[in-house]
């Protein structure tokens, strides 16, 4: 039974259906999620004694940073699966996931700058997080680049694999970063071993955001993939029964 | 708490709201893009389809 299910799951036409019918599923909670997030970031949670107002583009930095790093691993992972296993679903979504990481990682990057500017002073400096979560995006890039490079998408698939899987060595690096090096960023404040040091009332509205961030991903890398699948599909039966159908 | 003060957010308003400013755009964009990218290709492949079945 179970594998009557994987077949299913990794045959475009099936794919192609449930992916539809599943987007909204995420959407809407994800729309939810943030209207909550936002309100509770925003207007209930309280000033911060240090920062002042200027912490509250935590609730956007924090998360899009930690779905940069998700999604890289996403899309190693699944670039994995394509690798080994020949499936051509992993492949799509591995590839699909690379501009929507290389968005959040620009955004993480972003948010960071203009949060860094009234409290560190300074837009940017080359320290060990903000030059490692750089490379990230450049991996994104250089992922999103040698797929278009090639011709042949399953070939160009295998190669952005390798290249994904290789880059994940940064991972660690980003995490770490604020450990091992002397930095101006500040260190963990929620995932540590101990207690998190940080108020339960501005923890709420960053776990909020945190989930509609993850399901923002899922809902769009559903869209992605099922764009990808069809360009790759379009002249097999399945893709034009699908527009007679309308 | 009133509105102004709302935005002024005790002075870091312009930092707070770019931030935020610019991750809508780009959350939306990301969203509308591939949602247009999709629509054009099934009209792509309808007309593809189209001119292959008049052909006999």
């Amino acid at each position: 039974m179970f594998n009557n299910f994987f077949h299913k799951m990794a045959s475009p036409k099936y794919f192609y259906r449930i992916s539809g019918k599943l987007i909204p599923w995420f959407a809407v909670p994800c729309l939810l999620l943030t209207l909550a997030g936002l309100y509770y970031g925003l207007v209930e949670a309280p000033t911060d004694y240090q920062q002042g107002d200027s912490y509250r583009i935590m609730f956007i930095h924090v998360p899009a940073a930690w779905m940069s790093l998700f999604i890289y691993m996403v899309m190693a992972g699944a670039g994995a699966i394509g690798l080994i296993w020949r499936i051509k679903l992993a492949e799509i979504v591995s590839i699909s996931s690379a501009p929507i990481g290389a968005w959040f990682t620009f955004l993480a990057l972003i948010t960071g700058s203009i949060w860094g500017k009234p409290m560190w002073g300074t837009w940017w400096v080359w320290d060990a997080r903000l030059t490692s979560e750089l490379i990230l995006l450049f991996l994104y890039l250089g992922v999103i680049a040698l797929y278009s490079a090639i011709d042949d998408k399953r070939t160009a698939a295998r190669a952005t694999a390798i290249l994904a899987i290789v880059g994940v060595v940064n991972i660690p690096i980003i995490h770490y970063s604020v450990e091992w090096w002397n930095t101006l960023h500040q260190g963990p404040t929620v995932t540590k071993f101990d207690k998190p040091s940080i108020h339960i009332s501005m923890l709420i509205p960053l776990l909020l955001m945190a989930l509609a961030f993850k399901l923002y991903y899922a809902f769009v890398v559903l869209m992605r993939a099922r764009c990808e699948l069809l360009e790759r599909e379009r002249h097999t039966g399945w893709a034009r029964e699908l527009t007679e159908e309308k | 708490m009133n509105l102004n003060e709302f935005f002024h957010m005790g002075g870091y308003g312009s930092y707070v709201w770019t931030s935020y400013g610019i991750t809508l755009v780009v959350l939306l964009l990301n969203i509308i893009l591939p949602a247009r990218q999709h629509r054009k290709l099934l009209a792509d492949i309808a007309r593809k389809a189209r001119r292959a079945g008049r052909k006999p």
